[in-house]
């Protein structure tokens, strides 16, 4: 008879000690819990010290789209998945843009109130279909920023297709490099928090089965509307941050590549998690400004990506991490 | 009579532009968001076929259709079939992939004024007062046979009521020797195939370009989410309520508002029927 294999995963011994209390009994399981929460805050603090000029820059959109893939893994937590991230990050954008232009409000009024009204706007807007789910929900979000960037060009408001330039920047690009960093970092650990607290509980029930929370007593549109705020108050900040960085607001706010990159990066990332999507955004935005001079081949490229690592390792590269961080492998005998 | 001749033609369009994709998710619980890609795509082979190989129109017609077909048999093999079942990566593969498309046309500088059809025949004529042309009259004959040609192959051959069986319940349809995915490939050849045609007859009134590529995939929807999917009948009542809509939008409001007519239809009926106008309850089920 042929002889069968098996993989075997068992936890490491440092991690069953590192689970309970007595992971403060020593500093080595001390070391072994903070690593992976401390290397993404220093790594990210360090690079905003030593970084300047035009990769002081690509730090910043990083953080952005970070943000919004953060924001779509939210989303997607419980149930509802976005094909137009944009639209937070337009809607943002044209919020902050519009007070600084019209009204002339500084930056740093801009950006609280667009990250809040942008959030109110997006639920208010989305709202109306958060009884659909899945697919259908996925097709209405991916109508919406387009038929705004329609609405914006044929009826010539805010700037039309030429857009607003010469808005207020930030007082200077330090200031804006470590508020990115600074938000980006807020937001995954407190995305991080929420998932894992009751409220994050019953979101991910909605995911998992929706029917079974509405026999709950809960109303499940009225949650899934609060998440659709709390997504869209955060892809908001990151387009509100993102036109004052660049002094300029236009229709290119709700480009797909705001769309398309957040969706990668989860893909790729592992849903669910938010460091995933932290982290492959971190790698993609670099990779692809590195790859800016293909021009339009960069969308392309991203697609493939995307679809090869659905196809290759459809778990993402965080689980598989954490997997090889807290676990190892050995191969037995099937018996 | 202006209204109803070109709110006529209008929703036919859209009939054409959705009838590809709501068959596909009908028969196939598949999302197909590179039906946009692949209506642009099959626009260029077409092209390529006239202009650089010199075919008659009629012969790169049949051709970009079987190619066009080909490609969405291939992309269920090749892709789908190993994120089948899962139904958000289906939906990005396919999104991924339609994108891919149209940046791939794109890079290779395949839009302009110079990359369009002619129309099959040139000129037009009166119908009591309105000027039509001999273009729009073919597209509205083709959407007319196309739907009468689909009714009878779904409802009189062999494939077709596999098909139909794949729809009503997968499961059956298993016991009695109907494999999903040779039928799920099929479907897509079919939905690709019913795009390129769409293609072929709708593309000679406009422009080859991207956005026209998202256009289509966003009348699909919108289509397919006021009819109800997988309903024929909703479909054709959807293209009609959308495709009059946006007529009468522009001769009396103003052509802006064209674009605001599917999203605010789409709005209405969700408030008002959730399931769609035709769906049915097991829509309702997978939907809400």
């Amino acid at each position: 008879m042929e002889e069968a294999y098996r993989k075997k995963r068992l936890d490491r011994g440092i991690k069953a000690r590192a689970d309970t209390i007595f992971a403060v009994a020593s500093s080595k399981e001390m070391f072994y819990l903070l690593l992976p929460r401390a290397l993404p805050v220093v790594g990210l603090l360090v690079l905003a010290i030593v970084l300047d000029g035009y990769r002081a820059k690509v730090l910043v959109y990083a953080c952005m789209y970070g943000l919004l893939a953060l924001s779509w893994d939210f989303m997607a937590s419980c149930g509802l998945f976005s094909l137009g991230q944009s639209l937070f990050f337009g809607v943002g954008a044209y919020l902050a843009g519009a007070m600084n232009h019209y009204l002339h409000w500084p930056p740093l009024v801009t950006l609280p109130l667009a990250s809040l009204f942008g959030g109110l706007t997006c639920a208010a807007l989305l709202s109306t279909v958060v009884r659909l789910r899945g697919v259908y929900f996925a097709m209405v979000t991916l109508m919406l920023p387009i038929l705004i960037m329609k609405g914006i060009e044929t009826t010539g408001i805010l700037g039309g297709s030429h857009g607003i330039a010469s808005l207020s920047p930030f007082p200077n690009d330090t200031f804006a490099t470590y508020l990115a960093v600074i938000g980006f970092l807020f937001c995954l650990f407190a995305f991080r928090r929420i998932i894992h607290s009751d409220y994050g509980l019953v979101l991910m029930a909605i995911k998992d089965d929706d029917r079974a929370v509405m026999s709950g007593g809960i109303n499940i549109y009225w949650r899934k509307t609060q998440a659709l705020f709390i997504s869209g108050a955060v892809g908001a900040f990151a387009g509100a941050m993102m036109t004052h960085h660049y002094q300029f607001l236009g229709m290119s706010a709700f480009a797909l590549d705001y769309s398309i990159l957040p969706v990668a990066a989860v893909a790729l990332g592992g849903q669910g998690s938010f460091a995933g999507a932290a982290l492959v955004s971190l790698i993609l935005v670099p990779l692809s400004e590195a790859l800016r001079a293909l021009g339009g081949l960069r969308i392309a490229i991203y697609c493939f990506i995307l679809i090869g690592s659905l196809i290759v390792l459809p778990e993402g590269i965080f689980h598989y991490l954490a997997r090889k961080y807290h676990q190892f492998e050995r191969t037995v005998e099937v018996k | 009579m202006s209204l109803f001749i070109y709110g006529l033609i209008n929703s036919v369009i859209l009939a054409l532009y959705a009838v590809g994709f709501s068959l596909t998710y009908g028969i196939s619980g598949l999302a197909n968001f590179a039906h946009g890609a692949l209506y642009i795509l099959s626009g260029f082979t077409a092209w390529i076929f006239i202009n650089s190989a010199g075919l008659p129109i009629g012969l790169a017609a049949v051709l970009s259709i079987t190619v066009t077909a080909l490609l969405g048999f291939l992309f269920y093999w090749v892709l789908l079939l190993r994120v089948r079942g899962i139904p958000l990566a289906e939906l990005i593969v396919t999104f991924a992939a339609g994108v891919a498309i149209l940046e791939l046309l794109m890079w290779k500088g395949f839009y302009g004024i110079r990359y369009s059809l002619q129309p099959f025949i040139r000129g037009g004529l009166e119908i009591g007062n309105v000027g039509v042309d001999y273009q729009r009259l073919i597209v509205l004959s083709t959407g007319v046979i196309l739907v009468i040609l689909l009714y009878l192959f779904v409802h009189h051959s062999k494939i077709g009521l596999a098909f139909r069986a794949m729809a009503q319940n997968e499961r059956t349809a298993l016991s009695v020797g109907i494999e999903s995915d040779w039928i799920g490939s099929l479907s897509l050849a079919f939905g690709s195939a019913l795009a390129a045609t769409a293609a072929i007859v709708v593309l000679p009134l406009g422009m080859m370009e991207s956005t026209v590529g998202w256009e289509v995939l966003i009348y699909a929807l919108a289509v397919a989410i006021v009819g109800g999917l997988e309903s024929t009948l909703g479909m054709i009542a959807g293209s009609f309520i959308i495709g009059f809509g946006q007529v009468a939008a522009a001769k009396y409001i103003g052509p802006k508002w064209m674009i605001i007519v599917p999203l605010a239809t789409i709005v209405l009926v969700l408030v008002a029927k959730p399931s769609g106008l035709f769906g049915k309850f097991k829509e309702l089920e997978e939907r809400v």
